[in-house]
């Protein structure tokens, strides 16, 4: 990857507070106008990973430069460039919805005129319009986390930091909110997005990192994570013994469950390869009682990769100040 | 570090948001609005002709006249609560953390806080002006003097509005905030000579209250506004007090605000 085509390049980012280590030498390579998931159960590190990239905080060791510049000897150039959204709303919840906007269009310094406009744009593309003129305090989260990220784009950044831009918001919020960050990279933004929601990196991400203990354990693109994790299979369930003992016979590759007449027969979910399992079961004029495909999902990679189920970690969040 | 090119706009857009916020959450403007007129009122008409006896009144002693400037500061000083508790309540939301990411003037979100405060001790020293002359406050400062009297008030609140900020942004939540401010908005005014002259205290406060800054500031206002006598580097030692605890003030809350992050 030629590096002046990098959104994002840090090499060797630390960071601990007192004893605890929180990232532990983290190298990530963001291509510009792609969208990059650091994906990881709570406390894994990727709020605080936001926090440095996006000059909140400092880091205690690591080469960083965001969009070309040096986050260290040039942080105003690199808060030019970029805009956040965290996962705690970060609305003016005494002003309302277009007060908030025409307060960042301001600190862009675009002009009252301009302000207006941009505003009434931004509270019509994210569906705000009727809420404009109520206070942000009163807004449900997904109309919070919304207005969020329309004030991150007032002043037209380059790179976006989302840091569990979903967390909390119910189903139809969470598509919406999608929907807006694909448009957003349409349009040439890069968006460094953190997760924990591995459904979320896979919808969105086009190379997605896995963090878990300050440490990344896995990085590549959705489907080069998947290939990590063994586990893609076609499952077939019989009643019939003799049934069974025949498609075992046919199906030589598959793993067989003799006790629940159950038959894993590997497969990588293309059509072509289910196909040819299904020709061969039907030649032999074989019953099946249910079929259902298993593709592998992150679910699985992020169990390969770390050693434990994703779901599991409902550990309070860490938070700095 | 770079400098933002926009200071004055910045700082603008910062004091329009807490003027906003003055009018949306009003609770902390009307008190810090309502208590000084009530202080006025309450000393200057229940229990000022008793002070005035005890003080030796009579030959000439007007409690009022006393009374007022030293009313005046206290209306300062319990005004700087709202601006310490407001900052402290930015740094523990969301929308602070996105100004420091933003390339916008650094002390602007401070600054704004300060203007913002300063412009309500304005209404309110107007509004404890107004009732004192109403029960009988008879200033004879000439207009230069009115000017230079007015100068000093808004000196003192810039530098305590900075100080209680930065004395605010050391707690991490705005109770404990108002907490901290307790001090310099409520104690110093009563351990100086704002209700009672020097002479008439215990020795020990006597003391204390002779040196802390209010007392200084209170003579130079009460010469300033009704002629009083003043030793001559008072007013002098007014102006280093309210310098001092400005700077002091000022780069102490810079240095919260900007704690931990990248220049």
């Amino acid at each position: 990857m030629n590096s002046s085509s990098l959104a994002i390049d840090v090499a060797g980012l630390r960071k601990s507070y007192g004893d605890k280590l929180v990232l532990d030498g983290i190298d990530l390579k963001v291509a510009e106008g792609t969208i990059f998931s650091l994906l990881g159960p709570n406390g894994a590190g990727k709020t605080t990973a936001v926090q440095i990239l996006s000059t909140l905080i400092t880091a205690d060791a690591g080469e960083i430069r965001v969009a070309g510049h040096d986050l260290h000897r040039d942080p105003e150039a690199v808060r030019a460039a970029i805009g956040v959204t965290g996962q705690f709303s970060a609305v003016d919840g005494l002003l309302t919805g277009e007060e908030n906007l025409v307060m960042m269009a301001d600190l862009h310094h675009l002009g009252r005129r301009e302000a207006r406009r941009r505003a009434a744009e931004l509270l019509e593309r994210f569906d705000l319009v009727e809420a404009g003129k109520k206070l942000a305090m009163t807004y449900s989260g997904g109309m919070k986390r919304r207005l969020d990220l329309a004030m991150t784009l007032v002043g037209n950044p380059r790179i976006i930091f989302l840091d569990e831009p979903t967390t909390g918001l119910d189903p139809r919020s969470r598509h919406s909110m999608w929907q807006l960050v694909r448009e957003l990279v349409a349009g040439g933004v890069t968006v460094l997005l953190t997760t924990q929601y591995l459904e979320e990196a896979d919808e969105l991400a086009d190379r997605i990192a896995v963090l878990d203990h300050g440490q990344l354990v896995a990085q590549g693109t959705p489907a080069e994570l998947k290939r990590l994790a063994p586990g893609g299979h076609i499952r077939l369930r019989f009643t019939a013994p003799d049934q069974f003992a025949a498609a075992a016979q046919v199906l030589p590759s598959a793993s067989r469950d003799d006790e629940s007449l159950v038959l894993q027969v590997p497969n990588d979910g293309s059509v072509q390869s289910l196909r040819a399992v299904l020709a061969r079961i039907d030649d032999a004029r074989i019953e099946v009682d249910e079929l259902t495909v298993h593709t592998p999902d992150l679910d699985d990679v992020f169990f390969a990769v770390t050693g434990q189920p994703a779901t599991n970690h409902t550990d309070e969040k860490v938070t700095s100040r | 570090m770079s400098i933002s090119s926009y200071p004055m706009a910045d700082t603008a857009t910062m004091l329009r948001r807490n003027l906003r916020h003055a009018l949306r959450y009003p609770g902390l403007s009307l008190g810090a609005l309502g208590m000084p007129v009530i202080m006025m009122l309450l000393f200057g008409l229940i229990f000022g002709d008793t002070f005035a006896a005890g003080l030796g009144g009579g030959n000439g002693f007007d409690y009022l006249d006393f009374l007022t400037p030293g009313i005046l500061l206290m209306s300062i000083a319990s005004g700087t609560m709202s601006p310490a508790v407001g900052a402290a309540m930015d740094m523990s939301e969301g929308i602070v953390a996105r100004f420091r990411t933003m390339a916008i003037f650094r002390p602007a979100v401070l600054t704004g806080h300060v203007l913002g405060n300063v412009l309500l001790t304005i209404v309110s020293l107007a509004l404890v002006i107004g009732f004192a002359v109403l029960i009988g406050f008879r200033p004879n400062a000439s207009a230069g003097e009115w000017i230079l009297a007015a100068g000093l008030m808004i000196a003192v609140t810039v530098s305590l509005t900075w100080f209680a900020i930065a004395l605010g942004l050391t707690s991490k939540t705005p109770e404990g905030a108002s907490n901290i401010v307790l001090p310099i908005s409520l104690l110093l005014p009563f351990l100086s000579n704002t209700f009672i002259p020097l002479e008439s205290m215990p020795s020990g406060i006597r003391w204390f209250a002779e040196y802390q800054p209010f007392t200084a500031i209170i003579d130079t206002l009460r010469h300033l506004l009704l002629g009083a006598p003043m030793d001559s580097g008072t007013g002098w030692l007014a102006l280093a007090w309210c310098l001092a605890i400005a700077l002091v003030g000022y780069f102490w809350a810079q240095k919260s605000y900007n704690k931990g992050t990248a220049a």
